[in-house]
């Protein structure tokens, strides 16, 4: 097996018991793990950028391809960093501006094509389904998102879920019942969301344990069992040590 | 002077806005062109703003070390692991593997940043749990409507749970794509009709606070 990834296996099997150590409480290897992996994911951020903005999308079009249109957007760029220069700094509100307005511009009929019509347009479908042979159908299917019965409890959701959000009109009397079918909804949904997210982390933890049995393996060197065993001797020596000398009270 | 710096900004906000909301109505191949370049412009853009965001971080940290602040020994890790990579991302020209092999930036992404993502989000699964178990209690109608519809999910993702209930799966997947879809989509088009709101009070200057503040 290649050195280095001996060496990988042993560091990603410390980082991995590092950041798990924190079960246990706040302490000095977790804080370590913690502050490496804001270090490495901003480094890898920058160098991502880098590679795509400044080499592939600036550098590569205007030298290959002479697009010197593209220094406009690199101009407008550097008017953001006149904000290190306290007096030039209302400069970099024409770079904010562009963004915004281009951003804004594009955003509104886009949404409301996309976001609003076209969601609506799925809301309000046809209850029939003409079915070759059969004529025009009701279907029942609960499984099939795009049945009648579906269709049905599709509208009231959507309908009341956005009745529940319009304060303009006080909830009582039907507005009441349509306000709390609309709250039934909103928990149905939570409730999917949590579960969903709860499942989403255990396939995370599955992940990281296979990795961690994978590295008891002796071709690493037994890498999990050894860091295991000084990750857990070093947090009972920082017990003791912090529970003979207790931090001074402020 | 004035103008140029407060006028100015909004006038360059209405003009792209009301030019860019237009685009979309003119199908003609110089429009569809100007919406290609100015995306790749946006991108540019985007990348210069990650130069102040970053150099925030740097601040901080170079404030916290040069003061020997409390814990200023994790703000140390921090700018090696940050450098580290920077300098290693550069040795291997941004990419993690050439002609298969893995070089010393996909060893730092493959080895500490992969680990490093996956433990932290993983860990969150028993912060969940245990939230879980002390605010999940039926104690209303609602609540016990979010449990059962968290357990039928949670349940029907799992091959032991369609063991044991075999209609989970069935369930789960209704849920997911009928009544949690109707709520996305009612909360969609609230929230796009918020965008639309926002976007034109800004092309209009009523909304200015992303020009932020500073000398006028």
């Amino acid at each position: 097996m290649p050195i280095e990834t001996i060496i990988g296996g042993w560091v990603a099997t410390g980082l991995t018991l590092f950041i798990f150590s924190f079960l246990y409480k706040d302490n000095p290897l977790f804080k370590l793990a913690e502050n490496l992996y804001v270090g490495v994911s901003v480094g890898y951020t920058i160098i991502k950028t880098y590679d795509t903005v400044v080499v592939q999308l600036i550098w590569k079009p205007i030298v290959e391809n002479g697009e010197w249109t593209l220094l406009i957007p690199v101009a407008i760029g550097m008017l953001m960093l006149t904000r290190y220069v306290p007096k030039a700094a209302w400069i970099s509100r024409y770079a904010f501006a562009f963004i915004v307005g281009v951003g804004s511009g594009l955003a509104i009929p886009r949404t409301i094509s996309s976001f609003i019509l076209k969601q609506i347009e799925d809301t309000v479908r046809p209850l029939l389904t003409l079915i070759p042979g059969e004529g025009v159908t009701f279907t029942w299917s609960l499984l099939n998102p795009a049945s009648s019965v579906n269709t049905i409890i599709i509208l009231i959701g959507v309908s009341s879920v956005l009745f529940y959000f319009f304060f303009s009109v006080e909830h009582r009397g039907p507005g009441k019942v349509v306000a709390r079918t609309g709250i039934m909804f909103l928990m149905i949904a939570f409730g999917a969301a949590f579960g969903y997210t709860v499942m989403a982390r255990m396939s995370l933890l599955i992940g990281r344990l296979t990795d961690l049995i994978e590295f008891t393996d002796p071709s690493y060197g037994r890498p999990s069992l050894w860091l295991a065993g000084l990750t857990i001797l070093t947090l009972v020596v920082m017990a003791r040590r912090s529970r003979s000398h207790p931090p001074e009270e402020k | 002077m004035i103008f140029l710096r407060r006028q100015g900004p909004l006038l360059v906000t209405l003009i792209t806005g009301l030019v860019f909301a237009a685009q979309y109505y003119v199908p003609h191949p110089a429009s569809e062109q100007m919406l290609t370049s100015v995306t790749k412009w946006l991108q540019i853009i985007g990348g210069f703003a990650l130069v102040l965001g970053v150099s925030s971080l740097f601040h901080v940290h170079a404030a916290k070390i040069r003061r020997k602040e409390a814990g200023w020994g994790y703000s140390f890790v921090l700018y090696v692991g940050m450098l580290g990579t920077i300098a290693l991302g550069f040795w291997s020209n941004g990419k993690e593997a050439i002609d298969g092999t893995m070089t010393a930036f996909g060893w730092i992404y493959n080895y500490m940043m992969v680990p490093l993502q996956g433990t932290m989000f993983a860990i969150l699964a028993f912060f969940i749990a245990s939230a879980a178990y002390r605010s999940f209690r039926a104690r209303s109608r609602e609540a016990a409507v979010l449990l059962i519809a968290a357990v039928i999910v949670m349940m029907g993702r799992v091959p032991l749970g369609e063991y044991l209930i075999p209609i989970s799966g069935d369930l789960s997947q209704w849920i997911l794509n009928v009544l949690n879809a109707s709520v996305r989509r009612a909360i969609l088009i609230g929230v796009s009709l918020g965008t639309v709101a926002l976007s034109i009070k800004i092309i209009f200057g009523m909304e200015r606070s992303y020009l932020g503040g500073g000398k006028e």
